[in-house]
């Protein structure tokens, strides 16, 4: 714990008996678990298990990233995955890590905060026999007299005015002051460490409660909260179905400005997007209370349990295709994922209402263009000049087996590619509003119209604002107690003067500043008073708890 | 459509004046090493004219600061917002904050000598920023558009600052305890024997840096806080182990070891002092290596 206070073990202590039974070994090990020199090791053992998840691709972070790394180290990523290095977060070698660091931190604290609730109720300590042996002294000689009897009721009277506790022993004479301060700084420090377990509860349980589900809507389409109306949902373990409140939301319209500079003068900002806005219109399923809102990246709409975000958005080029007859046998509007900052974006379409089933894989390019190598390329993300290429497989699309396929891909291991590539049928090109004809009298494909898509993330954590509650308890807890000082101070008569003394515990800046300035109100620099200052007896102003 | 004009030739501007900046910086840093130099040597004669030269180190470093001040708020009016949104302007940014710190520090602490690593330490930021960082003014992407830019960033930046300082305390205070430099009998350990005699005593670094560290340590918490709160506006999530996130953890763990070692008996002195170095050698890696090698949502340099 950030306090100069020593461990509550002192390490001379540890001293281990040779026989101690098991008692005592359990007594040991929990003594050495709670010292700060393991809860040190143990932060430091943290720090560096993190690092091997920001190396290695997550599933939590970047799930596609870790089936790459598969790909790309078919040998080694088996290996790494059995040492949980593609979920470290969940290892068990860093749950161990975090667990017996808080369990330190429990077995420091509690004890800490029952002792922290008795000095709060105690007075001061006496004032030590010697005050030369701290590390701020000032004596101060008021030649010839004694000092004035009212003195210690004086020092106690400013010292209180500064916030200190103070105890006045023994008589006016020989009689001293006793004043502490700054015990903010430890109820800080006790506020801090318990904070961390506040958000470590809160992190737990929100998670538990927590969800989020993924959808893409094309412009003009709808979806309805329920968990068949998500393309993908992630829930936490103690999730139950009835938390999705029934509404339903139409994406209305989807919105992008780029930057364009007419005077060409800034290139390399030309064409990056400056706003995205998704209008929707929701209806709540109890009420039927309809409303239209607009959502944006860092303005998520609010819902019932949860909000609406807006996490990506694409072209869905809407597509007709008919067969040899003319027999519409696929129609709509076909989400394509974005590839490079210039929307070339890849699409699969897959047509099954036909004798024999056939795949297709499509690039659009909003603004089309060619590169030297005779390649198409996207030049501008906005739609000056839109394309669709698309190269046709023939062959089992792999949907009868009635396992769910990604629609994103086309798995075209057992198809036969007979437009586009190798297959010495050129690939298929169509600018908008074109019907062009589709290999082996498959038929045609019209490219009707464009419109935009956006993929929302509807997520959920009720324990957000509890972490975020104790996060700024702990900020304030640890603020307090880094920069609050604790200090203890004693004015005590002498024989021909008075004394004082400080004690810091922890970093202290201002300690000797302390004594003098309270010396020079307790005397005022008049004649005949004289004050001899003696140099610190220890150059660290920092001393162990008694 | 484009409600952001960007100015590109007021860009141009302020890159030039930053430039300037750095050629004033050098002749600060090229001062305050002499100054070094001369106190540390074995004539009288020449010790006493040194203090002469530290005068004008800093008279360059003040003024080499306030170019460096015009050229990043010229930045910032060139792009129509706050001038740290991309890593060139974060380091024009932060270094500016350093030395800024740094001359507020001087009228109340003693912490001269380390002028030269001050002086050295910007000019090679601002060096690496002008030829490796340079991204012409760009307009933000969405989803840095939020006013969460300007507290988590700049409160990283002002974190970052102080955690600095803090590490060149810090390492004068190794050197200063190191038994090689202690020992050694060559001619050139004696002369960084030295100038290392000028700097303040051993414990005063040692607190010095402490008090530096915990400024950056309460400013830290706050960024990784701030950085979830606006995690949660655009990423639908307060923190989901981002590379960024990780490494943001990672020095927070450091420096709250850093913080236990200066209260454990047996950890103080060199051992605290390692970490705290350690501590700023993870936020370089951060901001250097996690921002243009590790994959992740924080990606922000600009450069291809």
């Amino acid at each position: 714990m950030p306090s100069s206070q020593q461990s509550r073990f002192d390490p001379s202590e540890e001293i281990i008996s040779p026989a101690i039974g098991l008692k005592g070994w359990l007594r040991w090990i929990w003594r050495q678990l709670t010292s700060m020199r393991t809860a040190l090791i143990l932060l430091l053992l943290l720090a560096a298990a993190a690092v091997p998840g920001s190396v290695f691709p997550q599933r939590s972070a970047d799930p596609n990233g870790v089936t790459a790394y598969f790909k790309a180290n078919p040998v080694l990523a088996p290996a790494l995955d059995a040492i949980q290095l593609f979920d470290v977060y969940t290892s068990a070698w860093f749950s161990a890590i975090y667990i017996l660091l808080f369990a330190s931190l429990i077995g420091c604290v509690v004890p800490r905060t029952a002792a922290h609730a008795r000095a709060l109720r105690l007075p001061p300590v006496e004032t030590p026999r010697n005050l030369k042996r701290m590390p701020a002294y000032l004596a101060v000689e008021w030649s010839g007299k004694k000092s004035p009897d009212a003195l210690l009721g004086k020092a106690q009277k400013l010292l209180k005015k500064q916030g200190y506790r103070t105890l006045l022993a023994g008589d006016s004479a020989t009689g001293s002051v006793s004043a502490e301060r700054g015990y903010l700084r430890e109820t800080g420090n006790l506020v801090f460490h318990l904070s961390l377990i506040g958000v470590l509860i809160a992190v737990g349980v929100g998670g538990g409660l927590s969800y989020s589900g993924q959808r893409v809507l094309v412009e003009g389409e709808s979806f309805v909260n329920n968990l068949a109306g998500y393309d993908s949902f992630s829930p936490g373990t103690f999730f139950k179905e009835d938390q999705l409140v029934p509404y339903s939301v139409r994406l209305d319209k989807f919105e992008v400005d780029f930057y364009r500079d007419e005077t060409l003068k800034n290139k390399a900002n030309t064409g990056t997007p400056t706003d995205f806005r998704a209008f929707v219109s929701t209806t709540l399923g109890a009420t039927g209370e309809q409303a239209k809102a607009k959502i944006r990246v860092n303005e998520p709409l609010a819902m019932p349990n949860g909000n609406i975000y807006l996490t990506g958005n694409g072209y869905a080029p809407s597509i007709t295709i008919r067969d040899a007859a003319g027999q519409v046998v696929y129609s709509g509007s076909t989400p394509y994922l974005p590839q490079d900052a210039n929307y070339t974006s890849l699409g699969v379409i897959k047509v099954t209402d036909v004798p024999k089933q056939y795949g297709i894989i499509s690039f659009f390019y909003p603004t089309v263009g060619t590169l030297e190598s005779g390649a198409l390329t996207s030049l501008y993300p906005d739609p000056a000049l839109p394309m669709l290429s698309m190269n046709v497989y023939e062959g089992d699309l792999g949907i009868n087996g009635g396992e769910p396929k990604n629609v994103f891909a086309l798995d075209i291991k057992n198809m036969k590619q007979v437009a586009g590539g190798k297959s010495g049928v050129k690939g298929l090109r169509l600018q908008l509003g074109e019907t062009v004809k589709l290999p082996n009298d498959l038929g045609t494909v019209t490219f009707d119209g464009l419109k935009r898509f956006s993929s929302l993330d509807v997520s959920h954590n009720p324990g957000g604002i509890w972490v975020l509650i104790f996060a700024l308890l702990a900020l304030a807890g640890v603020t307090t107690s880094l920069l609050v000082p604790r200090r203890r101070v004693w004015v005590r008569r002498t024989e021909t003067g008075f004394e004082l003394a400080a004690l810091a515990r922890g970093d202290d800046p201002v300690l000797e500043k302390v004594v003098a300035d309270l010396a020079a109100e307790l005397a005022p620099n008049k004649k005949g008073s004289k004050k001899v200052a003696k140099t610190a007896a220890s150059p660290k102003q920092k001393v162990a708890d008694e | 459509m484009n409600s952001i004009t960007l100015n590109a030739d007021l860009a141009a501007v302020s890159r030039l004046v930053v430039e300037g900046a750095m050629l004033v910086y050098t002749f600060a840093f090229l001062a305050f090493a002499l100054h070094l130099s001369q106190l540390a040597s074995t004539k009288k004669s020449v010790r006493a004219g040194a203090s002469r030269l530290e005068r004008v180190g800093i008279a360059m470093l003040i003024l080499a600061a306030t170019i460096h001040g015009v050229g990043m708020v010229l930045r910032g009016i060139s792009a129509s917002r706050v001038p740290w949104a991309n890593m060139y302007e974060f380091s024009i940014t932060g270094s500016f904050i350093v030395v800024f710190i740094f001359l507020l520090a001087l009228t109340i602490k003693d912490i001269r000598l380390i002028a030269t690593f001050v002086a050295g330490f910007n000019l090679l930021i601002l060096g690496v920023a002008d030829t490796v960082f340079y991204v012409e003014v760009k307009s933000l992407m969405p989803a840095l558009q939020s006013y969460w830019l300007v507290i988590h960033v700049l409160v990283a930046v002002l974190a970052t600052s102080f955690f600095n300082i803090a590490a060149a305390l810090s390492i004068a205070y190794l050197f200063k305890t190191a038994n090689w430099v202690k020992s050694s009998k060559a001619k050139l350990v004696g002369t960084l024997r030295r100038v290392l005699a000028l700097f303040p005593k051993e414990e005063k670094l040692e607190r010095m840096a402490y008090r530096f560290n915990i400024i950056g340590f309460i400013l830290w918490t706050f960024t990784l806080i701030a950085g979830a709160i606006w995690a949660e506006r655009a990423w639908h999530r307060y923190w989901g182990w981002d590379t960024k996130e990780v490494w943001t953890f990672i020095i927070w763990t450091i420096y709250a070891g850093y913080l236990h070692a200066n209260a454990t008996r047996g950890w103080g002195g060199k051992r605290s002092a390692w970490l705290g170095v350690i501590g700023f050698v993870a936020i370089l890696f951060n901001f250097t290596i996690v921002n243009l090698f590790f994959k992740g949502l924080h990606v922000y340099s600009g450069l291809k």
